[in-house]
């Protein structure tokens, strides 16, 4: 018994008085991870799609982030540039470099200089897509891949999200549903609600502890 | 673990007098509370997710070697490694293994309770490896070498100013000049110091709020973002979990998640919840080029099939602890272990033994309330009442307290006894307090009269007046 996994696993099997699993049960075992079925989705992940598109906004305002609704993608590199010179940051932004951001019409913006890839600590402001916008809480989905790297919705102290509006669903199931039908699950599967907070010294919340202190979503309509 | 849970009275005297903390204590005890019933009472599925959250880890307490084994597949498909760790050094070993095969200098941490049990960052520390904690209450205590006194808030024992001053001690590089009285400024120096710190480590320790089966996922939940940074920037990712905190499916997880954040903090959801599978892939431009789950058992396993098994259903959300009149009283320091309040009261003796803690289940008014609002449904006083009972059956109560009780017991079992003696305790105190009202000293129970007074009987019992207006 000194292989640590035998004597982990041959204790609890020795507790419940059986070896391990007899055949039947391991296989309706299998299938429930196969089917991997839904439990209990609260009734206010379901409605109409203009409807949830509210919700989410609603909600996402509640924890703590900005929401701007644009009727078009090529509006976005204008609005990205507007949040900038509105909040006083430089016109520098890193960048994901998946279609969704690179297909904009970023040159428009002759002020505005983009660079992708993973985030330095150097980089003040990140603007990345996300795969959906949850309308439960308010939540993003964000997953990481060749041209999604994670480090840009943590590092930089603002982070602007490009969120197509058909993307938005109902419940976290919804979302992840979307992941599973990608193929394989990515490394990292990112679900953000607002921005970064602490109530650590006297239970007071302060944003922007260690990530982004502002988190700006930006709608497109279509 | 710290064996200061045998001090628990001392402890608890030290947290009542300590001003600071009953202020934050007060606030929590208030605050907390109603932000939870907000949230719960915001989503109307709210008992309904109990229900289920409670039956799906009890099945996988049924299947637990299933599950794991099943967890270990998906983990080691996607490229990262499974370390089974009996016991607590299992684990240390482990983690000081992967650090110094990787050369490491440094290591970032996320919060989690599990390596303070572990007792990790000592261990590290003493092969020449700086641990440092990133979660902002759990950074300032280790600055300060304290233990945590909150499972969420960790700090939540010290002001503004004793964290000012703690900062102004550490971060001697920065200007002795500069300002930190209020919050903003705290919370952003320790950002800035910090930042560097993810940067420069070599590996990064994060817990786990759920491991999941179905896809060898390790799931964390945060506010701060720390343990996403701890876990993305250096080179080698190592979750440390408990072998309970596997569950199912990524759907199952869901259910999970919608009651955490509720119970802990009253949040809809808290800020960044991230599921991590495997080191990153070789396209991804960024992430952990190593991936390790460190299994811990650690004592869990005893506790399957034992009347103590529903506490291993635990989420480690705090509620228990947030709506306890103990703890909101006395503070997570007195109970002298990592894992305070109700929750620690049940744990902390199936971890450490009943012989290290026997002050910790009886830590409780038994008023309900931690039950009431556990999302788990975890029936905490029913077995802090078992371990009371072991701990009377190995006679770990106090001598007299023991006579105490033996000679309660047997007045209960003669009624006539049991009448007789009433009468004439209460005659006789009702004579002894008769002038002032109330007595100020009492034989026996100087516990009671040295902090309020007793007030006095009548002059009969109330049985023996009842039977005279019959
Ligand atoms: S025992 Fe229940 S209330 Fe207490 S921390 Fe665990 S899950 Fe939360």
């Amino acid at each position: 018994m000194s292989d640590p996994r035998a004597q982990i696993l041959g204790k609890i099997r020795e507790i419940r008085g059986r070896g391990a699993l007899s055949a039947s049960n391991r296989h309706m075992l299998d299938t429930r991870l196969a089917d991997h079925p839904r439990n209990v989705v609260p009734a206010r992940a379901d409605g109409p799609q203009a409807e949830l598109i509210v919700q989410f906004m609603d909600y996402l305002g509640k924890a703590g982030a900005t929401v701007l609704r644009v009727p078009k993608r090529s509006d976005v590199p204008a609005a990205v540039a507007e949040y900038l010179r509105d909040n006083n940051l430089p016109g520098r932004v890193r960048t994901t470099s998946d279609p969704e951001i690179d297909s904009l019409p970023w040159s428009d913006q002759e002020m505005l200089e983009r660079t992708e890839g993973r985030a330095e600590k150097s980089d003040d402001v990140s603007v990345t897509s996300a795969v959906a916008g949850i309308a439960e809480t308010g939540t993003l989905l964000l997953t990481s891949g060749k041209h999604t790297p994670t480090s840009l919705n943590f590092l930089p102290e603002t982070h602007i999200v490009v969120l197509s509006a058909q993307t938005v669903v109902g419940s976290y199931e919804d979302a992840i549903d979307k992941v599973r039908k990608q193929g394989q699950l990515p490394r990292t599967l990112n679900f953000i609600t607002g921005p970064s907070r602490t109530a650590d010294v006297e239970l007071t919340m302060e944003m922007g502890a260690h990530g982004p202190r502002q988190l700006h979503v930006i709608l497109v309509d279509n | 673990m710290d064996a200061t849970a045998k001090s628990f009275k001392d402890q608890a005297k030290d947290g009542l007098e300590n001003a600071t903390l009953q202020d934050a204590l007060g606030k929590l005890g208030f605050g907390f509370p109603l932000l939870r019933q907000m949230a719960a009472d915001g989503l109307p599925e709210f008992d309904a997710l109990r229900d289920q959250g409670r039956d799906i880890k009890n099945h996988v307490l049924e299947h637990l070697d299933y599950y794991l084994e099943r967890f270990e597949e998906q983990v080691t498909g996607h490229g990262g490694q499974v370390h089974w760790c009996p016991t607590d050094g299992d684990a240390r070993d482990a983690i000081l293994k992967i650090c110094q095969e990787a050369r490491a200098k440094t290591v970032t941490k996320g919060k989690s309770m599990v390596t303070e049990e572990i007792a990790i960052n000592a261990h590290l520390e003493a092969h020449g490896i700086k641990a440092i904690e990133t979660d902002l209450g759990e950074y300032i205590i280790q600055l300060r070498n304290e233990p945590p006194s909150h499972i969420v808030g960790p700090a939540i024992h010290l002001n503004k100013e004793q964290i000012a001053g703690t900062f102004r001690s550490h971060h001697k590089e920065l200007d002795p000049d500069r300002s930190l009285e209020e919050v903003p400024a705290l919370v952003r120096e320790a950002r800035e110091v910090l930042r560097q710190k993810y940067i420069d480590a070599d590996v990064g320790i994060t817990g786990a709020n759920f491991l999941v089966a179905e896809t060898g996922s390790s799931i964390i939940v945060t506010n701060e973002g720390n343990g996403d940074l701890s876990q993305s920037l250096p080179r080698i990712h190592i979750v440390v979990a408990s072998i309970e905190k596997v569950v199912p499916t990524l759907e199952d997880a869901c259910t999970f998640l919608r009651l955490l954040a509720r119970s802990a903090t009253g949040q809809e959801f808290s800020a960044y919840t991230t599921f991590s599978t495997g080191p990153k892939r070789p396209d991804d431009p960024d992430g952990p080029e190593q991936y390790h789950v460190i299994l811990l058992d650690n004592g869990r396993s005893d506790l399957l099939g034992t009347e103590f098994q529903d506490v291993l259903r635990c989420i480690r959300c705090g509620a228990c602890m947030n709506h306890c009149p103990v703890y909101t009283s006395v503070g997570g320091h007195a109970y002298g272990s990592v894992y305070p309040g109700p929750i620690g009261s049940v744990l902390t003796p199936a971890l450490a033994g009943i012989d290290q803690s026997h002050h910790l289940p009886n830590a409780s008014t038994f008023c309900g309330k931690c039950e009431e609002v556990c999302p788990m449904r975890i029936p905490l006083p029913k077995m802090m009442r078992y371990w009371r009972e072991r701990a009377f059956d190995q006679g770990q109560d106090p001598v007299a307290a023991r006579w105490a009780l033996a000679f309660w017991a047997t007045a209960a079992r003669w009624p006539a006894l049991y009448h007789f003696g009433a009468n004439v305790m209460t005659r006789l105190l009702h004579f002894m307090g008769k002038r002032e009202g109330h007595l100020v000293r009492l034989p026996f129970a100087g516990g009671w009269t040295r902090h309020r007074d007793f007030p006095t009987p009548e002059r009969a019992t109330f049985q023996s007046q009842w039977r005279k207006r019959l």
